[in-house]
């Protein structure tokens, strides 16, 4: 203990004896021995009176730079239940033991994603003796740390900075914890714009785009002609969020760039302002090589790919050289029907609409290359109406298979629709063509599930167990059907939780493992049932 | 009282958990999913049916009502214990969300209880008509002047071993290492003197432990010929500090103070463990009387000792100190109801009152190595690579020890504060501060350091 013994003559005699002692009594008498005593007994005696009197003696140390007190946490407590769960979340943690076969119990760690989404879209602040675990959480789990490090709130930040262990809090929050200069301060901002780190100066762009859009744009090309080429794709990046028309004089400008990355990337942004100048050249390059063949009885359409790559295109941000195992001149066809606004179509091919245009035949296998460019346009442009048509019905044949569109670009078209309709269309799908296939969609709708989509899911499920699987083939679905399917819906499950009789086509004890699937479903939809309960009403 | 009063909270279950394996385990049963049949009665007992790997689910029961802590009885094959289902059923119970209704006990739960409180009754009316081991006092008084014997013949040899060690010089200890004090305290527990063996033990670590060795092992040395010498004059002490001695060198003791009845706060609750022993320490602070009691029950290695007190409760009940003057060690006598939450916090003292506190119980006991005290408005505060605990009203401070700075409690010490003052209850001794549980300014509820 590094206080100070009480302030008394004998201090000296204290290291004498220590020094004695050291040495030996053979070699060094001990103060205040007397003659004809057994020196080292002297020494204990005396050692044992100064031992007892120092620790007697002991008075408080001197108290050092005191921290600055944490920012205020303004945000209303948690209530008492969903502490209390918070802490039993926190308690399940990777390596405390368990492992195997996951049985009917629930997986906490799981849900505590979920648990941080709802109470952070309720506003309340973390219990501040649960920060040091929330943090130790994140540290471990980087997809936790956004939600986690939202939750935490100031407080986690002001930790951060006194255990290196949690330096990571500094560097996830913009500004690695110091505040950005106010905004309305046109000094500071250029301070930190000209001095920043370049964390710094995303984070402090960032900002001021989603406040005013305009003046982001005028700040950055203050500095554009001497940034970095990688520095300036960061920079023309961050203008993909409130992206309008006035950014197009810019995005022309760097249609010239020295960077090949940096035009492609400007010609990407301008792409997806259907009223550009470089949507309209483009649309006029795509136009001519798409027509309708009115030689036929039936209506088809016609393509005539580009035959070479003009400088034109190019600095359009059309990359000449095509990949490994593609033709150069469907790779130059797929970029310019991208980058065309679907409108254009429309007018081009006797005002049909996208589903009639979707319907008409293509000539000479060009069907999949011409559907994949408009899928990769309707995503770009965020079209529900194109997107709509390239989906097609889910109980369609070629929706499961191979077809035109691929599942992958399907999630990507359903991003554009309302959750509504998104959640609709995967549930058609799944009810005419099975789970197999169905994980990816899933992924893409909103949680929880709404009602016809978690109940196309459960009897996915059920026909499943019914045809003798394992519920094993499906547990990446029932994984995020634990995840997302509305705790309401538990009690349709109570039918699916005893263990069925055994068939003869079954895999032998399927049924057990099933019932036990169905059991772990239904105790984790309760507890999340529970946990949105304890969090109270958004 | 009320089914709502006597809930506890999460953390005070998992508190229960004999080790983070069961706590996961546990957490995870908390749910109502693998329940049926769960119930609980006003008397303070829980019951249900867990459904397991195998047909017949478990049945599981917990007296939390009981007199010396929570009991279990799960038919699961477990050798945990408390197993998880236990666990499982207390946190489903804490979780207020209904799972638990109040209820007639089931045949089965209320035959175990049945039997143990009768088990209980027969001790109690045991233990009233005198106990059995008195039954040859002349037999008992030769024990233990034989043990006396060995003790004076253990304790001559170490005073040797320590004369003979000052008289070469304490820089020849480096040397020996570990094997000469390993030897001296074998020969101690031979001695019959467990106190003097862990004392002789403890030595043999000093000189490897960093810098400033030689003071600590001279202090220590010092002491223990302190221990040696009191032994060995032991008829010529004062009572009180004759049975401080008795105890330090290890000789068995009962609580003979008079029972003390009170609301007891528990402060705080840890266990120690060596491979053979796990020896739990609980706090209270009597909020009437303000007296600190320890209560100090053991368990076979691996196993939690039976005795549970979840920090943070509050208990209706009597304890008796053991002998000795500023003894603080105490039995838990009769409990009159079971434990409930409170919202009591320990009178506190500055850091300067503390260190006097500590000065001051060294009169009584000079092996002391620490005293419960109670800090009241200190701010954590980093101090180089180490953390000390600062008056907020005063320029002075106490260093945190280095257990301490390492233990994960610290950063929750830290995060309740966020630079303001806090109420912190630990152990304050020479090698500095060791916080257990703190209180924040304010309402709220108390929390666990250890």
């Amino acid at each position: 203990m590094n206080t100070t013994p009480a302030p008394a003559p004998p201090a000296a005699d204290w290291e004498e004896l220590v020094t004695s002692a050291l040495l030996g009594t053979d070699r060094r008498t001990p103060p205040g021995h007397a003659p004809g005593q057994d020196a080292p007994v002297a020494l204990l005696d005396a050692a044992a009176v100064e031992t007892v009197r120092r620790r007697a003696g002991l008075c408080p140390a001197r108290a050092a730079q005191r921290p600055e007190p944490a920012a205020p946490d303004t945000r209303p407590a948690l209530p008492v239940a969903a502490a209390r769960r918070l802490a039993m979340l926190l308690t399940d943690r990777p390596g405390t033991g368990g492992g195997g076969r996951r049985g009917t119990s629930p997986d906490l760690m799981e849900l505590l994603p979920q648990w941080l989404t709802a109470a952070n879209a309720r506003g309340f602040a973390a219990p501040v003796q649960a920060l040091p675990a929330l943090l130790d959480a994140a540290r471990g789990r980087t997809d936790l740390r956004p939600a986690a490090l939202e939750f935490a709130g100031p407080r986690a930040l002001w930790l951060a900075r006194l255990n290196p262990d949690w330096r990571f809090a500094l560097r996830a929050t913009p500004g690695g914890g110091t505040a950005l200069p106010d905004l309305d301060a046109p000094d500071q901002v250029q301070l930190l714009w000209q001095e920043g780190l370049f964390a710094e100066r995303v984070a402090l762009l960032a900002a001021i785009r989603a406040q005013r859009p305009s003046s982001a744009r005028e700040l950055l090309v203050t500095t554009w002609a001497t940034e970095r080429a990688e520095d300036r794709l960061m920079f023309l990046d961050s203008l993909r969020m409130g992206l309008t028309a006035e950014d197009e004089p810019f995005l022309e400008q760097a249609l010239a760039d020295r960077s090949r990355n940096v035009r492609a990337t400007a010609a990407e942004l301008l792409s997806a302002l259907p009223d550009s100048a470089l949507a309209a050249r483009m649309a006029i390059r795509a136009s001519a090589c798409v027509a309708v063949d009115r030689t036929r009885e039936e209506p088809g359409l016609v393509v005539e790919a580009p035959h070479e790559c003009d400088s034109g295109m190019e600095r359009d941000g059309v990359v000449a050289k095509a990949p490994a195992g593609r033709g150069e001149r469907s790779w130059w066809l797929g970029q310019l029907v991208e980058a065309t606004p679907l409108a254009t179509w429309e007018r081009r091919l006797g005002g049909r609409t996208p589903k009639e245009i979707v319907a008409l035949p293509v000539a000479d296998d060009w069907r999949s290359e011409l559907h994949a460019a408009w899928c990769r346009a309707a995503v770009r442009q965020r079209n529900a109406d194109w997107s709509r048509a390239l989906l097609g019905t889910p109980s369609a044949p070629e929706a499961g298979g191979p077809g035109a569109v691929s599942l992958a670009e399907r999630a990507k078209l359903l991003s554009t629709l309302g959750g509504g309709e998104r959640a609709d269309w995967v549930a058609g799908f799944i009810a005419s063509q099975g789970l197999s296939e169905a994980f990816q969609l899933l992924g893409v709708c909103a949680v929880p599930w709404a009602a016809p989509l978690g109940r196309a899911v459960v009897d996915a499920l059920n026909i499943a167990r019914d045809a003798g699987s394992y519920p094993w083939s499906f547990s990446g679905v029932m994984g995020l059907a634990e995840r997302c399917l509305d705790p309401a819906e538990a009690s349709r499950l109570d039918g699916l939780l005893a263990v069925p009789d055994e068939t003869e086509d079954a895999a032998p004890g399927a049924g057990g493992y099933w019932a036990e699937a169905f059991q772990r479903l239904v105790t984790t939809l309760r507890l999340r049932a529970a946990m949105a309960e304890e969090l109270g009403a958004p | 009282m009320t089914q709502q009063g006597v809930r506890w909270t999460a953390d005070q279950v998992l508190a229960l958990a004999p080790d983070a394996a069961s706590r996961k385990a546990g957490s995870k049963l908390g749910a109502a999913g693998p329940w049926s049949e769960a119930g609980s009665s006003d008397e303070g007992t829980v019951w249900g049916l867990c459904k397991g790997s195998g047909s017949k689910p478990y049945q599981t029961v917990v007296d939390i009502a009981d007199t010396a802590g929570p009991a279990y009885k799960c038919s699961c094959p477990s050798r945990k214990f408390p197993c998880k289902h236990a666990l499982g059923l207390l946190l489903l119970w804490a979780s207020e969300d209904g799972a638990v209704p109040s209820g007639q006990a089931p045949g089965w739960a209320e035959e175990w209880l049945a039997g143990r409180r009768k088990r209980t009754e027969e001790k109690r009316a045991a233990g009233a008509s005198g106990s059995p081991t008195a039954a040859d006092p002349e037999a008992a008084r030769r024990r233990a002047e034989r043990r006396a014997e060995r003790i004076t013949a253990g304790a001559g040899e170490l005073e040797q071993r320590l004369t003979d060690l000052l008289r070469t010089g304490l820089a020849s200890a480096e040397q020996a290492g570990y094997g000469l004090w390993e030897e001296t305290a074998a020969r101690m527990v031979d001695a019959q003197a467990p106190g003097l063996a862990a004392r002789a033990r403890e030595l043999g670590a000093i000189p490897s432990s960093g810098p400033g060795w030689p003071v600590r092992l001279l202090e220590e040395c010092a002491l223990l010929h302190l221990l040696d010498q009191a032994w060995l004059r032991r008829e010529r002490l004062p009572d009180d500090l004759a049975a401080t001695v008795r105890s330090r060198i290890g000789l068995p003791a009962s609580p003979d103070g008079p029972p003390l009845r009170d609301l007891w706060l528990v402060l705080a609750q840890y266990d120690t463990t060596d491979p053979k022993l796990t020896t739990r320490r609980i706090w209270l602070y009597g909020t009437d009387s303000g007296r600190t009691s320890l209560l100090l029950s053991y368990g076979a290695a691996g196993r939690a000792p039976e005795l549970a007190l979840p920090m943070g409760l509050a208990l209706d009940a009597e304890v008796s100190a053991f002998p000795g003057a500023g003894q603080l060690r105490a039995a838990l006598g009769e409990q009159f109801a079971a434990p409930s939450p409170t919202t009591a916090r320990p009178q506190g003292v500055t850091t300067a009152q503390a260190a006097v506190h500590y000065g001051e119980a060294l009169r009584h006991d000079p092996w002391l190595d620490s005293v419960p005290v109670t800090l009241d408005r200190v701010v954590p505060t980093p101090d180089g690579d180490s953390w000390q605990l600062a008056d907020t009203d005063a320029d002075s401070a106490l260093p945190l020890t280095s257990t301490a700075r390492s233990r994960p409690g610290l950063w929750r010490l830290v995060a309740l504060s966020g630079g303001a003052p806090v109420k912190v209850f630990g152990e304050l001794g020479h090698r500095g501060f060791t916080p257990l549980t703190a209180w924040p300014e304010g309402a709220g509820e108390p929390v666990s350091l250890c």
